[in-house]
């Protein structure tokens, strides 16, 4: 069982935490013309790194989402990036 | 009669004897017994039968190294199946039988088996089998295959407890290793937890019958533990560390006793110490599964652990520089023993039933028993869970730990120092992260690995009758890889996974193929180490425990008035009230008024600067110009523009909104809106509360609904109070939430009140009701009701296909300029297409049955009939007075009028398509009052 720390509460178990996708991903100005292709590769392609990759999750009981980068062969955590902005 | 129990010595109780069972007759063993010692001790010598062949099969290991002694066992009311003999302790009263034989293991019928085995090599089911189809074959070769019987009874209170520790360092293993690290470590300072699977600690120490620093080994135990235990560590004999997963969590199955549930501990450790020691490799000689074949160090253990000799006359066939010491120690226990030098030439194990003798290069030697190793071979399986890497030692012949993974160290037997004294120094050293002195192995060995090409029958897997001609058929058939090997013949697949089997398997590949063993390499080790209960993963996850149902704040007004509860998308709700009569409820709710408990619907509060903006992308239909006060009804999308969910939605301000979502998507409903707001907002100008459990909500809905509102302390203006609109107000001095929406087709009003105050009103709206004629409905009810005014439920009159213009509502996808959730999805070719589904009702000839929900729509193609769409819903309509569906058909609202033909079972019927909507379309019931 991995261990995830989420920004807010700190270290958790992996059950806690909802895999949201791939960071990095922007959504497509929809209100412009979007061509089939663009809008198949944002919804369905995905890198699938074999290495460190940085990804989306949310932690269910409090609800925040942040930037987890880890190694998807040996689990290891490498890191959590808050996606909110620094305000003061 | 072979083995027996020597006069004193082991770390038995001879004085408590224990009365048991085995195979119908009776026997005595002692406290401190396990089965197998027990059988021994009374000169048992066949304890089961081999899974393929029925062949005799007598106890080989001493502990989980065992694949033959596997019994059903029986102790008053507790029946268990497939307990290995050699790790479950004797209990007075115990019945054993051995499993895969009948009727005992000494007379067994299917032994016929063994007659054909020629017949029978590996891949002989999957060769045999497949024609016509393997389900034809497949009920009888179940019924003759697996091992015990599950008793049918459930073993009352059989519940694992689960239990999370941290530490400093998990020791595994408690042996020297294992002992002199945990107390290295405790005496440094560490938090030390050590683990042990034997009630006693000291592991292989007792077998060696010697001095260690200087005392006795029971008395250098004790002085360990004690030392351990001073400087705050922590011991946990009779626990099994089974699996070793992500981010170092250790789990442990803990001994509770026969026909308790284990408990299971979930050890987060900084820093593990593997001491597992290693096990004897069997010898592949001819006839080596004779019942009398054992391995050497079990017999050391009997000898030493539970004070039996397993033999009279002794032959032991090594090939390493331990055997000499070891034949001494059972000389001097009393045995008859004569060592051969397994390199020197072919043995046959003789004897039909059990071992006579052995035969060795033209000289033939009687014994009763037969002691063979071919060396040892460390216990790396945790270290593997763990993601280390093996290397393949020439000095040891045998793999030994190799990379660590982090935070992980091997000492001892393990990591392949057989000496006693090295493994000490190496086990203290690394427990507290001292460099390991350079010592010196006094462990000689000649590389023995089974000879192919010999005539008589080896055995590799002695539980699953792989033979070393099965490794060569499949190295013939080019089931080469040791991962083909293995699922092509079985080997390793039986309940022991291959402890024993596993390298003299891949040894005979590895010389099959002129390729090195580690070439060859292993197969994967994977958790558990040895077989647990499957209940000691879910402990307390059980019956209502396993998906906790949500409760109504309104339950006990519900069961008071009889109402049949179940469960309703994740809530305990009322289905119907009294006898189920839903036809009842809803002629009540059209004729006069129903009250329903409508709580678990969503009601989710977005608020903030830029939370208009943020609906108005959520939602599929445009909600910036929703004015405030007034409700909307719409759907929100997947990316892929798919209905994800349905609902309203009530502007209470500028900045404050609230989704109504369907009752059981409030929770993914909350996180996609989480998501959206987080990754892509500014999560300072937008707020999500799911309030649904704040707000509890009671329906009244029906043509006397505004008359049972009149009589409510709500202090509205029911003249001035549109459908699609909501009102604030206060019930008994506390707020109030009043929206005018409806879900039936008739006036209604959703009243919401803190929790509170939802008794008081739900005892004023049944009281206002009542002489009305309205009374409380139930979920059925309303499934009915909503049916008939072609409302949809998403998930059921929707699938993962369906779009908004298939369900009617087009406009936005057609003039929405804004950017919303799945916008882009609802343009591809595919929604595009001119043979969507789409939703139409569905009317059956006068006088025939209701359609089964389901049932196919179809249509006659060149090549048979062919489906164009499903029947979603289906009622008899109490209202309409016949039986009415919803259905999503091809082209659909082209079809209106059309008479299509319904399949269902074989069966077929006709329907003719109509609109959805069978009650009031023009919406006067709706807009009444
Ligand atoms: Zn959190």
């Amino acid at each position: 069982m991995q261990q995830f720390p989420c920004p807010f509460c700190g270290l958790r178990n992996e059950q806690e935490f909802h895999f949201a996708g791939e960071a990095g991903k922007i959504r497509p100005d929809t209100t412009r013309k979007v061509s089939a292709a663009d809008w198949a590769d944002y919804l369905y392609t995905q890198k699938n790194t074999m290495g460190e990759v940085r990804e989306v999750w949310m932690h269910s009981p409090c609800a925040e989402i942040f930037i987890l980068r880890r190694d998807s062969v040996s689990m290891a955590v490498l890191g959590v990036e808050q996606l909110r902005k620094n305000k003061p | 009669m072979s083995g027996f129990r020597i006069a004193k010595g082991g770390l038995i109780n001879r004085e408590q004897t224990l009365d048991f069972t085995f195979d119908g007759r009776k026997y005595q063993g002692v406290k401190g017994d396990t089965l197998a010692s027990a059988l021994l001790a009374n000169g048992v010598r066949i304890v089961g039968r081999s899974f393929k062949y029925h062949r005799p099969r007598g106890v080989w290991g001493v502990w989980f190294d065992d694949p033959n002694a596997i019994f059903d066992l029986t102790l008053k009311d507790v029946s268990l199946p497939n307990c290995p003999a050699t790790t479950t302790h004797l209990v007075e009263g115990m019945s054993a039988r051995a499993v895969n034989a009948y009727p005992s293991a000494q007379f067994d019928i299917k032994g016929v088996f063994d007659r054909f085995h020629r017949f029978m090599p590996a891949g002989f089911y999957y060769k045999t089998f497949k024609w016509p189809h393997w389900h034809l074959f497949e009920p009888v070769i179940r019924k003759m295959a697996g091992l015990g019987h599950l008793g049918s009874e459930i073993i009352e209170g059989y519940q694992s407890e689960q239990h999370n520790i941290r530490c400093d360092l998990l020791v595994i293993g408690g042996g020297p290793a294992g002992l002199a690290g945990a107390q290295a470590a405790a005496q440094a300072g560490q938090s030390v937890i050590l683990v042990d699977d034997h009630p006693e600690f000291g592991g292989g120490l007792y077998r060696r019958s010697k001095d260690i620093e200087g005392v006795k080994p029971a008395q250098w135990v004790a002085r360990q533990c004690r030392a351990i235990e001073a400087a705050g560590g922590r011991l946990m004999p009779a626990t099994t560390a089974f699996g070793v997963y992500d981010h170092n969590m250790v789990a442990l199955a803990q001994d509770k006793g026969f026909g308790l549930a284990p408990t299971l501990w979930r050890v987060r450790a900084k820093r593990i110490l593997m001491a597992t020691g290693a096990t004897d490799r069997p010898v592949t000689f001819a006839n080596n599964d004779r019942p009398g074949v054992m391995s050497l160090d079990g017999a050391l253990e009997y000898l030493a652990r539970y004070g039996v000799l397993v033999g009279r006359k002794i032959a032991v066939l090594s090939n390493n520089s331990f055997v000499e010491p070891a034949a001494e120690i059972l000389r001097r226990a009393g045995g008859e023993v004569r060592v051969l030098d397994a390199t020197q030439g072919q043995a046959k194990a003789l004897g039909n039933k059990v071992l006579h003798g052995v035969e060795m290069n033209g000289q033939r030697f009687d014994c009763d028993t037969l002691l063979a190793s071919s060396g040892l071979t460390p216990v790396v399986h945790l270290w593997r869970h763990a993601g280390g890497k093996l290397d393949w030692d020439e000095n040891l012949a045998a793999f030994i730990p190799g990379k660590a993974p982090d935070n992980m160290r091997a000492a001892g037997a393990a990591n392949g120092t057989f000496d006693l004294d090295n493994a000490l120094s190496e086990a203290r050293a690394k427990a507290i992260g001292a460099p390991v002195p350079k010592q010196k192995s006094t462990y000689r060995i000649t590389p023995l690995w089974p000879k192919p090409d010999a005539k008589a029958r080896q055995w590799i897997d002695f539980q699953h009758d792989v033979t070393l001609k099965d490794i060569e058929l499949a190295a013939r058939e080019n089931y080469a890889s040791v991962e083909h090997l293995k699922r092509y013949t079985t080997l390793g697949m039986a309940s022991d996974q291959g402890k024993t089997s596993n390298m003299t398997g891949l040894a005979a590949m590895a010389a099959l193929q002129g390729r090195s063993i580690p070439e060859v390499g292993t197969t994967t080790f994977r958790p558990p180490f040895v077989p647990v209960p499957i209940g000691l993963y879910g402990g307390a996850r059980r019956g209502q425990l396993f998906n906790p149902l949500k409760r109504l704040v309104l339950e006990d007004r519900h069961r008071a008035a009889g109402a049949a509860l179940g469960e309703y998308g994740g809530w305990l709700r009322p289905g119907w009230y009294g006898a189920r009569d839903i036809t009842r409820e809803v002629l009540r709710a059209r004729n006069a008024a129903g009250i329903l408990d409508a709580s678990p619907l969503g009601k989710i509060e977005v608020m903030g600067p830029d939370a208009a903006s943020f609906v108005n992308f959520i939602y599929y239909n445009t909600i910036s110009t929703l004015k405030t006060g007034c409700i909307r009804y719409g759907f929100m999308l997947t990316e892929g523009g798919i209905v994800y969910d349905d609902g309203v939605i009530a502007r209470l301000a500028d900045n404050h909104f609230v989704i109504s979502c369907s009752s059981s998507h409030v929770e993914s409903v909350t996180a996609a809106l989480e998501s959206w707001r987080q990754d892509g907002n500014d999560p300072d100008r937008i707020f999500i509360h799911d309030c649904t459990q704040n707000w509890p909500t009671v329906t009244v809905t029906g043509p006397k609904a505004r008359e049972i509102m009149a009589q409510l302390d709500l202090s509205i203006d029911l003249a001035d109070f549109p459908h699609m609109t909501w009102r604030e107000t206060r019930f008994k001095q506390a707020a109030a939430r009043v929206a005018r929406v409806s879900f039936t087709g008739d006036t209604s009003y959703e009243i919401s009140v803190p929790v509170d105050k939802v008794h008081a009103l739900w005892d004023a709206v049944i009281l206002a009701g009542k002489p009305l004629g309205a009374g409380p409905i139930g979920v059925e009810a309303l499934s009915v009701l909503r049916a008939e005014k072609g409302y949809i439920i998403v998930g059921k009159d929707t699938d993962g296909e369906v779009m908004p213009h298939d369900l009617g509502f087009a406009i936005p996808r057609a003039k929405k300029t804004a950017a919303f959730v799945g916008d882009r999805g609802l343009h591809t070719d595919n929604a595009n297409r001119e043979d969507r589904r789409q939703l139409v009702g569905l009317r059956v000839p006068d006088g025939a049955v209701a359609l089964a929900t389901g049932a196919h729509l179809v249509e006659k193609s060149a090549s048979g009939l062919h489906s164009i769409g499903v029947v979603t819903s289906s009622y008899n309509s109490p209202s309409i007075g016949q039986p009415i569906a919803l259905a999503l058909v091809e082209k659909g609202t082209e079809r209106m009028g059309e008479t299509l033909t319904i399949w269902h079972m074989d069966q077929q019927n006709t329907a003719t398509v109509v609109s959805p909507v069978f009650l009031d379309p023009k919406g006067a019931r709706l807009n009444a009052g």
